[in-house]
């Protein structure tokens, strides 16, 4: 716990916000609001921006470039996120650019999903329902990440959000909010972040 | 009668691209005194009546123009107009002089034959869709112009009358307010009205139009209509002036009014039906016993008076910047002597001006003068215009020999230029064919490969490579002529695939029926994007509204296609109410659709439900 008085330095946080249908997801909206209006953090709602899916690249490498952590916050669908999200990856992530020899626009920055899903923490084991954990369920953003020679950050998770009350739901609100300033501050050193398997237990272990 | 004649003649001269003018004419002339003698006397009558026609198109043209619009062609009215007027008043004069007529004559007959007939220089380019262009606006510049100075012409001709005794001898059937006042109160008399008609116009007309129609009595407008054009055309007939030029006046007036569109298609069929009879008359009222007395007389006349006013027009469309195909049509189109001729001859002959031998001869010409122009716009069409292709062909040989192009483009207009420069940003090369030799021009310039001429000819579609081509985009902006086109290119090149503008839905079915299958419908895209940004704007999601935007544009279309079903196509409404009851069923087949979020995709409620049951049961 450094810099609890005088932060070091403040990191820009970049949400990438992926929802093709906002208005049924009550769990993201919690999420979105709690993000909404914290100094440091630009949300960046993709379907609202590209709703005809055609990414505007220069503007986008130019986000990424501004900013020092990444978050895709979007729903689990089909063990990956909406379709638009892999478009912004198809298109954005440019060989030369994010990967390859001369790909070092994101050489060093942070990135993690933040994500929720129907599923629990019990079903996404070995030995659960889905027969994975939800690290083996993230790998392809994770490659991504290291591929673009990005620190890849555990997740943050909203579990079991059909069976969520809104006291419930407005609690990973208060989290999600909590980490964001944590992580523009400083606040939490790698050896914290390391060890835990999702972002939530930074809470919960404290 | 004049009806059968008319029906009989008229498809048919079309069919033979003629133009319906010449149709009339023919007809007028086939039941004619001269041929089967159907009308003999009371043709006179007739023409009188169906100069109604005329000042229907005029009221029709004033409605089209609004004020500001006049005023920004006030150069083209004025210079053009006046030095046409002028110009072939002075050479015709000169030549009348020559042949052994007095100054005084001279000069009347001058003023005289330098008026065009409007009622068949507006119909033709009408007819051929050129009104909007550089030779449209011009020719109507001129013709506008000699409606003017109709007035002061006919201030001027009692001036010109020198046997004094006999002018003082004739007023007594004409039944004209101004007649014997002093010149000023004349003066006074005609602006008196002319103000009258403006402010009746803006105070008086419109206020009594929205009056009547709250009645929703559709004939009471109709019957207002009517009124609102005689009454100027007895007024202005009245006072000395041209009833033409009164109507027109009023019609720039209403441009502005929110009738405007309904009273043009109330007035359109008396139009069309007036100015068929008046065409028949002129045709009708041919002397051919005169003609074959004094067959050489005539024929010099003939040739002379087009030949000036050919030249005079050719001469000034040089100077007004128009190119040089364009300026045949606007000089042939105004070659003849006009309908104001017959008004102006008489009065000369009133006013013992011109003697009666000399009228007669006048009536001759200038009858066969409007009879010739339909011949002679077509003899431009068939041998001069297609030189000009030629040559303008020749000069770039390159374009001809390997390209060919697997688009053509009909239409460079709005629609069709997007299209076109689409595709161009992207490599793809297409040949273009328009009716409007300046855009020619321009994309000759700008090297596009373009073809002039109506797009429904089957020459000009196998020249533009309609043969090896493999797709055509119809983008013109009459539906009448793209129909024709689609009639041609499906029974001369039925491996083309088209894709075909549409201006509407009523359109749409038509081109349903015609057997199209690529329809666009050029505002429904436009439409649907500001209802998204409007919904968006109300907070909806942007990618919730485009979807819901392009379910509703499937449904949109699948409704289309069913309501082509079960129209009756044989049913005839105007325009105005074609359109309103089309919506009205379009509205009604509208209740009760679930349009709205037809989908339940994203949706988590089924899940939701799903796995509290789940919860419950372990």
């Amino acid at each position: 716990m450094n810099g609890l008085n005088q932060p070091k330095k403040m990191n820009k946080i970049l949400i990438l916000f992926a929802h093709p249908a906002l208005e049924k997801s009550r769990s993201q909206r919690v999420l979105l609001k709690s993000a909404e209006k914290l100094e440091g953090v630009t949300i960046n709602d993709l379907y609202e921006s590209y709703p005809d899916f055609d990414v505007d690249i220069h503007r986008e490498q130019k986000l990424l470039s501004d900013h020092d952590i990444i978050v895709w916050q979007h729903p689990l669908y089909w063990y990956s996120g909406p379709a638009l999200l892999k478009q912004w990856m198809d298109l954005v992530l440019e060989h030369g650019w994010a990967y390859g020899k001369d790909g070092r626009a994101l050489k060093g920055k942070r990135v993690f999903n933040a994500f929720s899903s129907g599923g629990g923490k019990d079903a996404y084991a070995a030995s659960g329902m889905q027969h994975c954990t939800i690290s083996q369920v993230l790998m392809p953003f994770q490659r991504t990440a290291e591929l673009c020679r990005m620190a890849y950050l555990p997740p943050f998770w909203v579990q079991g959000t059909h069976r969520l009350d809104t006291q419930e739901l407005n609690e990973y609100g208060r989290l999600y909010r909590k980490l964001l300033i944590g992580l523009r501050d400083d606040y939490y050193s790698a050896g914290e972040i390391e060890p835990v398997d999702c972002l939530n237990d930074l809470f919960t272990k404290n | 009668m004049y009806l059968a004649a008319a029906v009989v003649f008229v498809p048919f001269a079309r069919k033979l691209g003629l133009g319906s003018v010449l149709g009339y004419l023919v007809a007028g002339i086939v039941i004619g005194p001269y041929l089967l003698g159907f009308i003999g006397e009371e043709g006179q009558d007739l023409m009188h009546f169906a100069e109604f026609g005329v000042v229907m198109m005029l009221f029709l043209i004033g409605l089209e123009l609004e004020p500001d619009t006049l005023w920004r062609m006030r150069k083209s009215i004025v210079g053009l107009g006046g030095l046409q007027l002028i110009l072939t008043t002075i050479l015709v004069s000169l030549i009348a002089r020559s042949f052994e007529y007095s100054w005084s004559e001279s000069l009347v007959l001058g003023m005289i034959l330098s008026m065009s007939s409007t009622a068949i220089a507006l119909q033709t380019l009408s007819e051929k869709g050129l009104m909007k262009t550089g030779t449209g606006q011009r020719a109507f510049a001129v013709l506008l112009f000699q409606d003017i100075a109709v007035i002061p012409i006919l201030a001027i001709l009692p001036l010109l009358a020198t046997n004094v005794i006999a002018a003082t001898t004739t007023d007594t059937h004409t039944l004209n307010w101004v007649d014997g006042k002093p010149g000023w109160l004349k003066a006074l008399i005609v602006f008196g009205s002319i103000a009258g008609i403006i402010a009746a116009g803006r105070f008086l007309i419109r206020p009594l139009l929205r009056i009547v129609a709250k009645t929703r009595a559709r004939e009471m407008f109709t019957s207002f209509a009517l009124l609102i054009i005689v009454g100027i055309a007895v007024l202005m007939s009245k006072v000395g002036l041209s009833s033409a030029l009164g109507a027109f006046l009023a019609g720039v007036v209403l441009a502005n009014s929110e009738y405007r569109h309904e009273l043009e298609s109330d007035i359109e069929p008396f139009k069309g039906l007036l100015l068929g009879l008046f065409f028949i008359a002129v045709g009708a009222s041919v002397d051919f016993h005169y003609i074959m007395q004094h067959p050489l007389q005539i024929l010099i006349w003939l040739l002379m008076i087009m030949t000036i006013k050919s030249l005079v027009l050719l001469v000034l469309g040089r100077f007004f910047n128009l190119s040089l195909d364009q300026n045949f049509i606007f000089s042939f189109t105004l070659s003849q002597v006009g309908e104001f001729a017959f008004v102006l001859l008489s009065f000369a002959l009133q006013q013992n001006i011109l003697s009666g031998e000399t009228v007669n001869l006048m009536v001759a010409v200038v009858a066969t003068s409007m009879a010739m122009t339909p011949l002679v716009i077509l003899l431009n069409e068939k041998l001069i215009l297609p030189r000009f292709a030629k040559k303008e062909e020749e000069e770039k040989p390159a374009d001809e020999i390997d390209e060919r192009n697997q688009v053509i483009i009909a239409g460079f207009g709005h629609f069709g230029n997007t299209i076109g420069r689409l595709l161009r940003a992207n490599k793809i090369s297409a040949t273009y064919l328009d009716i409007d030799s300046d855009r020619v021009e321009l994309l000759r310039r700008m090297g596009f490969k373009v073809f002039y001429g109506d797009a429904s000819r089957e020459d000009l579609l196998r020249s533009a490579g309609a043969e090896h081509a493999r797709v055509i985009v119809i983008a013109i902006d009459s539906p009448e002529r793209r129909l024709a086109m689609i009639e041609t290119i499906k029974k001369h090149f039925p491996n083309l695939h088209m894709f075909v503008r549409a201006t509407n839905r009523y359109d749409s079915y038509d081109l349903m029926n015609a057997g199209v299958l690529h329809i666009y419908r050029e505002t429904i895209d436009t439409s649907l994007r500001v209802g998204v940004d409007v919904m968006s704007l109300l907070g909806i999601r942007k990618y919730t509204a485009q979807r819901l935007a392009r379910t509703f544009f499937k449904y949109d279309e699948e409704n289309l296609k069913k309501l082509s079903s079960i129209r009756d196509p044989d049913e005839y409404l105007s325009e105005a109410k074609k359109y309103i009851e089309e919506i009205e069923v379009v509205l009604q087949s509208d209740v009760g659709k679930p349009i709205l979020d037809q989908d339940e995709s994203w949706d988590p409620d089924s899940l939701r439900r799903e796995a509290i049951e789940n919860a419950n049961h372990g």
